[in-house]
């Protein structure tokens, strides 16, 4: 079996608030394999954008080593390290510098990147652009003229600006609303097909990852509680925190009311017995 | 028959900009009886905080604005009250939970204190001691035991869930008969979310008080409303009640909107149109679902 | 550009405050043409003429050479405005530098620049450039020297605050995950959102650098005589109240339209730019 593209093992993260300690990551282990869409899910505060800013380099973790195919990457990040791991933020409104126009945001990656020759990085945006299914015009406009969701489509075509093998996304569709966010996510899906890209995707919303997810790791204050296929982990959920999630989400269909209520049942069946 | 809590009859709207005048609402008639939990279902930019703010009289007061049509609440025309006379009913008679909590409620208050400020509104001068009581029975309501420490807290000192709590206990304080809830929630985590919309179920079936609620994913809506008004671009398309439309969605816009949430029973991420001609299709309402008053 | 005049017609203070600016800037930039005694802004003598109330071709009268007030006042404008130009030309690169710079980096560098930038801004500023001349000599370059001393740390208060919570935004995050340099993520990310509330804070300091220049000009220490300035006509007309009274109040009035001038286009590029207080 090929190495694994990302390993984090035992990976911990500890804050220190007014002098109290906040264990926000604590002692993760988990692979992710190339190619696959890895969804993190958990309640607020769980940590899972801790996890996120840590494979990204924002800050080292306080224990723990997270490895590129094997070799483990360094605290203080190189460019190199830099052009592997891109991400796609929560909030569409604060993600584009209100002052630059896309164009100018979008050339950065490829600038500081050396991507490409000079005169062809202005083509190479429309390019990427056209990619995320926005004309190449919009190059030249200011992100106060966009909507949301195609602010959003320009911080995934940032992401993949320098040629990443790996995303990750930190609740991409929280801020929009539900058209936008279908649209979002199929494009994130064909997107992954066509480079071949490796997600992490983190979320609280579990009927997306049902839909985009391959494999899913449950988080709860910090600690990884559960990991499986997505089939798996909403068929048969082990841990009553995963049937929680999952029974939170609002439902439209009544095939979707039947399952959640299956699931919340023998949870709270269960607790009955225990109590 | 009683009039109903809210009724709005052909509602218009425009801002003046310095593009010239825009039209936001063309034309929104709905209304809420007693007791009802009616939702107003739409996406970003359709026109909903706008509706919820015309109730409330907060647009009447911006310059630029312009509106038309009926406002009634509880048989009395809006329109014909002062800006004072509407700014007392605000936070007696009708309340409104926010989007996000921790914005609405001011951080430099504790939560008593605001709680307090409250609840004046409706009793001139209460006493510190009537309104710790009053609060602690309200937030009691929503699960809250602790209510001393929390009415000596600040809000950044609580979570964003708790917050929603203290949020949803002010605005229920003063016996409301019209709450108005802009996307309660959203911006907090599903399980928070679904907590919060059970207690005010809980809370307004036994207040009797009447709901608008508004949301962008219908999903949320069937957790909630009896009745639902699908709105786009500043247009009602679909009006019918929570069953029959979930059963029977008939508006190609609804259809959409449906398809748009994601199942937990799988079945991927659909497909789903720019915009498509068919979505300026004429209104559909479910039998049984006229507007009072209508001549037609 | 629509929007802008929208916002400014709106407001007829801002209509106020661009003409009355407009009127300062043009007539200093053309005062050899505008002004009746072009000669008069220097050593110029006519004991003949000295000390005549307003009338024609004195419009604003003499002063107690004989010199023409009218004329003098609008070449004080000049220097006025000159000196307002090269004060913040030296103080906003300075202060907005070390503003960006403890507001992103944080940590100790912040506390130690914050704290420089501290002491400065508790010294009220006329004794500031008063201690400063009263080392140097009171020639007009130690005069800008002190004015700068003292208003770059306002510069620096502003923008550090703007920096520190604009490297909160996505943006910042995303150029910093990207690989982007320092410097790059300082002036090319965080500068521009600075940008308007630098602008207006420039605009409303023209008023008040020139007030503080003819102040530190009415104490003496400013602009030295013969060249005009209306802080100086101001000190010199004082002692001869109410008799003189054109020697006073025309050098106040014109100090009083160009202040309330800028202070008011300030207040309209706040509006139009959006710029929070
Ligand atoms: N820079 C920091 N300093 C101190 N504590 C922090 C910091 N960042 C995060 N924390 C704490 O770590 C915990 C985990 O936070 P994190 O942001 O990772 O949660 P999350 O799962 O992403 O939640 P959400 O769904 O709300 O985004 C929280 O208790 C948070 O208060
Ligand atoms: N004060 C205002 N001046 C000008 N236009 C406004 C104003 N307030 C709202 N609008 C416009 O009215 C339209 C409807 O806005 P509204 O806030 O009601 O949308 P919404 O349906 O609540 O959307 P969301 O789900 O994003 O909250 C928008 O196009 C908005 O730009
Ligand atoms: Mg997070
Ligand atoms: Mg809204």
């Amino acid at each position: 079996m090929t190495a694994p593209i990302l390993s984090l093992q035992s990976v911990s993260k500890t804050f220190f608030l007014a002098g109290r300690e906040v264990r926000a990551v604590d002692d993760v282990s988990i692979d992710v394999a190339e190619g696959e869409c890895l969804a993190i899910v958990g309640e607020s505060g769980s940590g899972k954008s801790t996890l996120a800013n840590m494979i990204l380099g924002v800050y080292p973790p306080t224990a723990g080593t997270i490895a590129y195919r094997g070799t483990p990457l360094p605290a203080r990040r190189e460019l190199k390290h830099r052009r592997l791991i891109q991400f796609v933020q929560q909030n569409p409104l604060s993600a584009l510098n209100p002052q630059r126009s896309v164009g100018v945001s979008l050339r950065l990656a490829l600038d500081v990147h050396g991507i490409g020759k000079k005169s062809e990085r202005r083509a190479e945006v429309g390019r990427l652009l056209e990619e995320v299914g926005l004309p190449a015009s919009f190059m030249t406009r200011a992100p106060a003229a966009l909507s949301g969701g195609q602010r959003q489509r320009v911080a995934i075509a940032r992401a993949l600006a320098c040629r990443s093998e790996i995303v990750v996304l930190d609740e991409p569709t929280s801020a929009l609303d539900v058209l936008v966010q279908a649209r979002v996510l199929r494009l994130l899906q064909e997107l992954r097909k066509a480079r071949g890209l490796t997600y992490v995707f983190i979320t609280h919303d579990l009927s997306v990852v049902r839909n985009i997810a391959e494999r899913v790791a449950v988080f709860e204050k910090g600690r990884l509680v559960e990991t499986g296929a997505t089939g798996t982990i909403f068929s048969t959920p082990e841990r009553p925190y995963t049937r929680r999630l999952i029974g939170a989400v609002p439902v439209v269909t009544d095939a979707e009311m039947a399952l959640r209520e299956q699931l919340t049942e023998e949870f709270t069946g269960e607790r009955n017995e225990s109590a | 028959m009683t009039s109903p809590t809210l009724r709005i009859d052909d509602l218009r709207l425009s801002f003046r900009t310095w593009r010239g005048l825009t039209e936001v609402l063309h034309g929104v008639s709905l209304h809420i009886r007693k007791g009802e939990r009616v939702a107003l279902v739409g996406e970003s930019g359709s026109g909903k905080s706008v509706t919820a703010r015309i109730v409330l009289g907060l647009l009447q007061e911006l310059k630029s604005s312009r509106i038309d049509g009926v406002v009634e609440f509880e048989g009395r025309d809006l329109e014909k009250l002062s800006a004072a006379e509407r700014h007392k009913l605000r936070g007696t008679k009708m309340s409104m939970i926010f989007q996000d909590p921790t914005t609405a409620l001011n951080p430099v208050y504790t939560i008593g204190m605001q709680f307090r400020e409250v609840l004046g509104r409706r009793v001139k001068g209460i006493s510190q001691r009537q309104a710790r009581d009053v609060a602690t029975a309200a937030l009691a309501d929503v699960s809250i035991r602790d209510a001393d420490r929390i009415l000596a807290s600040y809000p950044f000192q609580l979570s964003g869930g708790m917050n929603q709590r203290v949020m949803i206990a002010m605005a229920l304080a003063n016996e409301p008969s019209l709450l108005i809830a802009d996307e309660p929630g959203t911006a907090l985590d599903v399980t928070v979310q679904a907590q919060t919309l059970q207690l005010m179920r809980a809370l307004v079936e036994r207040h009797q008080t009447a709901v608008l609620f508004i949301s962008h994913n219908l999903g949320v809506v069937r957790e909630f409303a009896d009745r639902v008004y699908v709105i786009y671009k500043g247009r009602i398309v679909e009006h019918g009640t929570a069953v029959g439309l979930f059963a029977d969605p008939r508006h190609p816009y609804t259809r959409a909107l449906m398809e748009a949430v994601p199942h937990i029973t799988g079945g991927g991420i659909p497909e789903i149109d720019e915009e498509s001609a068919a979505f300026s299709a004429p209104m559909a309402v479910h039998e049984g679902c006229a507007e009072p008053g209508a001549s037609a | 550009m629509r929007r802008a005049l929208f916002i400014l017609l709106r407001n007829p203070l801002s209509l106020i405050g661009i003409i009355l600016v407009a009127v300062v800037v043009l007539s200093a930039l053309s005062a050899d043409f505008l002004t009746p005694f072009p000669a008069d802004r220097g050593a110029a003598v006519h004991f003949e003429l000295a000390n005549q109330p307003p009338d024609w071709p004195h419009i604003f009268g003499t002063d107690l050479v004989g010199r023409d007030l009218f004329s003098r006042i609008i070449f004080a404008y000049r220097i006025s405005l000159f000196l307002g130009v090269v004060v913040l030309a030296i103080a906003v690169p300075v202060g907005v530098t070390i503003g960006l710079v403890a507001g992103y980096f944080g940590g100790w560098i912040e506390f130690l620049l914050m704290r420089i930038t501290d002491v400065f801004l508790s010294i009220p500023p006329l004794v500031l450039a008063m201690s400063i001349m009263g080392v140097l000599a009171p020639t007009l370059t130690n005069g800008m020297l002190a004015v700068t001393a003292m208003w770059w740390p306002w510069y620096t208060r502003l923008v550090y605050n703007l920096a520190r919570s604009e490297k909160e935004e996505g943006y910042v995050l995303a150029a910093e995950i990207i690989g982007a340099s320092k410097p790059h993520i300082l002036f090319r990310e965080i500068l521009p959102n600075c940008v308007p509330a630098i602008l207006t804070k420039m605009t409303l300091d023209m008023g008040f650098v020139i007030l503080i220049v003819s102040s530190l000009s009415f104490l003496g220490l400013g602009v030295q005589p013969p060249t005009p300035d209306l802080g100086s006509m101001v000190a010199e007309g004082a002692g001869y109240m109410p008799d003189s009274w054109w020697l006073t109040v025309f050098p106040g009035l014109a100090i009083l339209f160009a202040v309330f001038g800028f202070n008011l286009l300030g207040d309209a590029l706040r509006e139009l730019l959006g710029v929070e207080q």
